[in-house]
């Protein structure tokens, strides 16, 4: 287990989270892929706090990670719930409003 | 070489299962699929010895997916271990944008020169992390409270069927407020 190998893994998280993104309909899926960016992002810091610096200072960062996908995670699903409610739809192309 | 192989496997699961979550027909499986993801990575972070921010990640990600596997039963109105669904929107650029950034993020880690590592590990790190957090680093947590406590009121806010506007009024001086059902004894 090397620091470039930890990356790498974390490199096709965030590829596979991004295309989720980018790709889904549902919002609760788009979710799901910043979910899988988040956590290639935990993974990221994780390595390069143990390889390159571990100062406990350093993990601090992991947590205000984790408080910032709870917080999207959150957010999200309130956001969803105000969508369902006023236009009874799940889908990214039915809030396109502030698109061009 | 346990750790490899662990790292290795864990690794593999991670991908893999997250791959599954844009894959897989139904919407309970994914989002048990992405609590899998969550999981390895929690594992490989425990792997690095950082058992407080593994175990928290795993404890964490595991109701959260509870959670949003219920979300998803109530939205999607279907049931959600039988029926095949592909609801996705340009999916061949999503696919090259994607297979573009694991190039380039792929590449940057394995070709960039990284530094060799300064110090050494406190013997128990979950009691450093704690020690740091409660001394040097307590205005991350000052800060994280009150974003929670924000996000609290704010997702309440945004979900919330009827507000005080729509009982008392848009100046909130409609006595008494117009609920769907009046309150009180003998009503």
């Amino acid at each position: 287990m090397t620091l470039q190998l930890v990356l790498l893994v974390a490199a096709a998280l965030f590829a596979v989270g991004l295309y989720g993104a980018i790709s889904q309909q549902v919002v609760v899926m788009v979710m799901m892929g910043l979910e899988v960016m988040v956590n290639a992002v935990i993974l990221a810091a994780g390595a390069m706090w143990w390889f390159l610096a571990p100062d406990p200072t350093g993990q601090v960062l992991l947590l205000v990670v984790l408080a910032a996908m709870t917080v999207e995670m959150a957010m999200g699903f309130a956001v969803a719930t105000l969508l369902h409610r006023h236009r009874n739809s799940d889908m990214t192309d039915s809030a396109t409003d502030l698109a061009r | 070489m346990l750790v490899d192989v662990s790292f290795w496997v864990l690794g593999i699961v991670a991908v893999a299962s997250a791959a599954l979550v844009f894959v897989v027909d139904s919407m309970a499986r994914a989002t048990y699929a992405l609590a899998l993801s969550f999981i390895a990575v929690g594992f490989v972070l425990v792997l690095m010895q950082q058992n407080y921010v593994g175990v928290v990640t795993v404890l964490m990600m595991l109701m959260e997916m509870a959670i949003m596997a219920v979300y998803m039963v109530m939205y999607m109105g279907m049931n959600p271990a039988l029926m095949p669904m592909s609801m996705v929107h340009d999916k061949r650029s999503a696919l090259g944008v994607a297979v573009a950034t694991f190039l380039v993020l792929g590449s940057g880690a394995l070709f960039v020169d990284w530094p060799v590592r300064r110090g050494v590990p406190a013997p128990d790190v979950t009691a450093a992390l704690g020690e740091a957090l409660m001394g040097p680093q307590m205005l991350v947590m000052v800060v994280v409270s009150p974003v929670m406590v924000a996000t609290i009121v704010g997702g309440v806010v945004l979900a919330a069927h009827r507000t005080r506007y729509d009982r008392f009024g848009d100046d909130l001086d409609q006595r008494p407020p117009r609920d769907p059902q009046r309150g009180g004894v003998g009503r």
